[in-house]
């Protein structure tokens, strides 16, 4: 399905400085009934967010109105775990249209890239600072700029730039998909399938 | 040129290029279940698109399916609503559907197995992490989204870079009471949860050669857990021992002309690896998990390290601690536990129940344990039965579950109460993974064995005869 194209977003930003959050932290299982894609942002990060008796957990980041914005700052090895797309659902479907981590894991890079949300990776370094910088101004700004490649602290400055192939790059700039494009070779694809050895 | 056994089988799906972008990957199988394909079907239906080769695609319920009762309506209505949902998708698109009380149901990653679906040299996915479990067959199998999953029912490709390449090797041979499992966890607790992110592993040497298939799928299974999307062995006359027969395997001229491709799917002398990593074998232990993610992992005699002894930072891991109640230098040995959970993706095979049994024939279930065991497919089931396997349960006090994911992902009635200890043959000990609140020590069929008649952490070897 193709989804709102991405070019400049400008925003504060919501610290999360745990390593290795696994999908399941993102959404638990048992919040993977739905045979729609609706709602799940409000089961993100959902146990951690909640306590069992559904009161908001005072000391979680997403429950604490002094951090908001559409990026969301993770530690390393962000994503982990399940191939559950409904991970980078939920993420969207909160509001969120950016994730910085110093490490993503491979699945849910992407499946954030299908769905039009952009995991920008960068150093360690420069992830510390941006933690830094969150914490001793909330109302600081991001920049991420995918045309260029760059996440800035617009405070001071400060920029780095990350990776992402320029198929996918020109796809989340335009709001187009992988379907459209695999739909555009079917014949290419059927002459394939017909010239397999087994 | 000299290539891996990866390159060999990827190479050959390529259909296409994409400068500075992906491979279009061709997938040969498709497996999907009813946790994450409806959306993909509401996109083809808002698309307007067919499945372009229903005969390619194989579906069965697992993630939300009870493993009681089995014959009688689903209790919950969401999960019932996603398990209707998949039987009309299928029905619609043709596509074969062995949905809860068929005799084929079963673990999406048993039965693709069981059934010969899974064959050497093929591409497989399936929109579940665990999909590299068939990669033991010397296939490239890996878990997907489900916009992936609509790409493979609308196209029979995704869209996919290259990944880069490692090889495991592990020569020696593995003391007594080391099973796959062990093999597995150790690797990870080596590579850590992400050591092996954006790498597709080769496990290579005589530990690998001399394994079952069965254990072969339990490692490569595990392959995801130290974040490689998947993970191979090179097929080999175990292999296609395993195969021969099977219903969707190869039959008659056809077996031939398999065979004579298959051999050749080997890494070539000299090809090369981005990077290789070797072990010995006999320096595993039976292993166990003493935190919240697969990388935390230590032979079952030592103690819980300290927080400057392991990778990552201090916060993450107290925070981890704290979540199981454990504290730094603890032993895990003679810890008390509350449930033991025997099944899953990684050892729901009928190689892990015989392990089981062969610990606590002629012992008894500890009083305080609950003890869950569940096969991974009705195949299984039935195998416990006829081999007698069921007997040495029912004697030892244990009563048998029927066929699904269950407590692994806790998406079922098995959830694991909230502060509870489960010593468990599953794949993940992420916080709250085997229900909220609950606690995972992630081991090996034959040290769940020792736990369930013994109530707490012990080491297997202790009770082997």
């Amino acid at each position: 399905m193709a989804y709102d194209s991405f070019t400049i977003l400008k925003s504060t930003a919501v610290p999360l400085p745990i390593e290795n959050v696994d999908t399941d932290q993102i959404i638990p299982a048992r919040f993977l009934k739905a045979t729609e894609r609706k709602g799940f942002g409000d089961n993100l990060f959902r146990d951690w967010r909640y306590q069992s008796d559904n009161t908001p957990k005072a000391d979680f980041v997403l429950n604490d109105p002094t951090y908001k914005g559409k990026i969301l700052v993770g530690g390393k090895n962000f994503g982990s775990g399940s191939s559950r797309e409904h991970a980078a659902w939920s993420i969207y479907d909160y509001g969120f249209r950016c994730v910085i981590s110093s490490f993503f894991a491979d699945i849910f890079r992407g499946n954030c890239l299908n769905i039009g949300v952009l995991p920008a990776q960068v150093s360690a370094a420069f992830l510390e600072r941006i933690f830094a910088e969150v914490y001793a101004n909330p109302d600081t700004e991001l920049e991420v700029n995918l045309s260029e490649q760059t996440v800035t602290l617009l405070a001071t400055g400060e920029k780095e730039s990350f990776e992402i192939n320029s198929y996918k790059k020109s796809n989340m700039m335009n709001g187009f998909d992988d379907i459209d494009y695999l739909l555009n070779i079917k014949t290419d694809i059927q002459e394939f399938e017909k010239s397999l050895p087994l | 040129m000299s290539k891996t056994l990866f390159d060999k089988v990827w190479d050959a799906h390529v259909v296409r290029k994409i400068e500075g972008g992906p491979d279009v990957l061709f997938i040969d199988r498709h497996l999907i279940h009813e946790v994450t394909s409806p959306v993909a079907f509401l996109g083809l239906k808002s698309r307007d698109i067919k499945v372009l080769y229903p005969e390619r695609t194989f579906a069965t319920a697992d993630h939300n399916t009870p493993t009681i009762n089995q014959h009688l309506p689903v209790e919950d209505p969401l999960s019932a609503n996603q398990l209707r949902a998949l039987e009309q998708n299928t029905a619609e698109y043709g596509i074969r559907h062995w949905g809860l009380g068929h005799y084929k149901n079963g673990i999406v990653h048993v039965i693709g197995p069981e059934n010969g679906i899974t064959q050497p040299g093929t591409t497989i996915v399936c929109g579940d992490s665990h999909t590299s479990t068939h990669g033991a067959f010397g296939a490239i199998a890996f878990g997907i989204g489900t916009s992936e999953v609509e790409m493979v029912l609308s196209t029979q490709c995704i869209m996919q870079p290259k990944p880069k390449k490692m090889r495991i090797t592990i020569n020696g041979k593995l003391g007594t009471g080391v099973l796959p499992k062990d093999v597995a966890l150790f690797i990870i607790s080596k590579l850590t949860t992400s050591g092996a992110t954006g790498y597709f592993v080769e496990y290579a040497g005589t530990i690998f050669e001399q394994m079952s298939m069965e254990g072969r799928m339990t490692v490569c299974n595990l392959s995801i857990e130290m974040g490689a999307r998947g993970g191979m062995i090179a097929p080999d006359q175990t292999t296609f021992d395993y195969i021969q027969g099977r219903e969707y395997s190869p039959k008659g001229a056809d077996w031939d002309k398999a065979m004579a491709y298959w051999k050749t799917l080997k890494t070539d002398a000299g090809a090369t690896f981005d990077k290789e990593l070797t072990f010995d074998g006999s320096e595993i232990e039976p292993m166990i998990t003493y935190g919240t993610n697969p990388g935390m992992g230590i032979g079952i005699t030592k103690d819980i390290p300290d927080a400057d002894a392991v990778e990552g930072g201090k916060t993450t891991y107290e925070k981890s601690l704290g979540y199981m109640g454990f504290h730094e230098g603890e032993a895990m040995v003679g810890k008390k536990i509350d449930y033991v959970f025997l099944g899953s993706c990684t050892n729901g095979r009928i190689e892990d129940f015989r392990a089981f049994a062969s610990l606590v024939k002629g012992k008894h279930k500890a009083d305080d344990v609950t003890v869950w065991l569940v096969p991974g497919s009705h195949v299984v089931e039935q195998q416990i039965k006829e081999e007698g396997i069921l007997d040495i349960l029912t004697e030892a006090g244990f009563t048998l579950r029927q066929p699904g994911c269950s407590a692994c992902l806790a998406m079922n009635d098995d959830k694991i109460p909230a502060g509870k200890y489960a010593v468990s043959t599953s794949n993940r000990n992420f916080e709250g993974r085997q229900g909220p609140g609950a606690r995972t020590l992630l081991a090996s069929p034959l040290v769940a064995a020792a736990a369930a008649v013994t109530g707490k952490v012990t080491d297997p070897r202790t009770l082997l005869q």
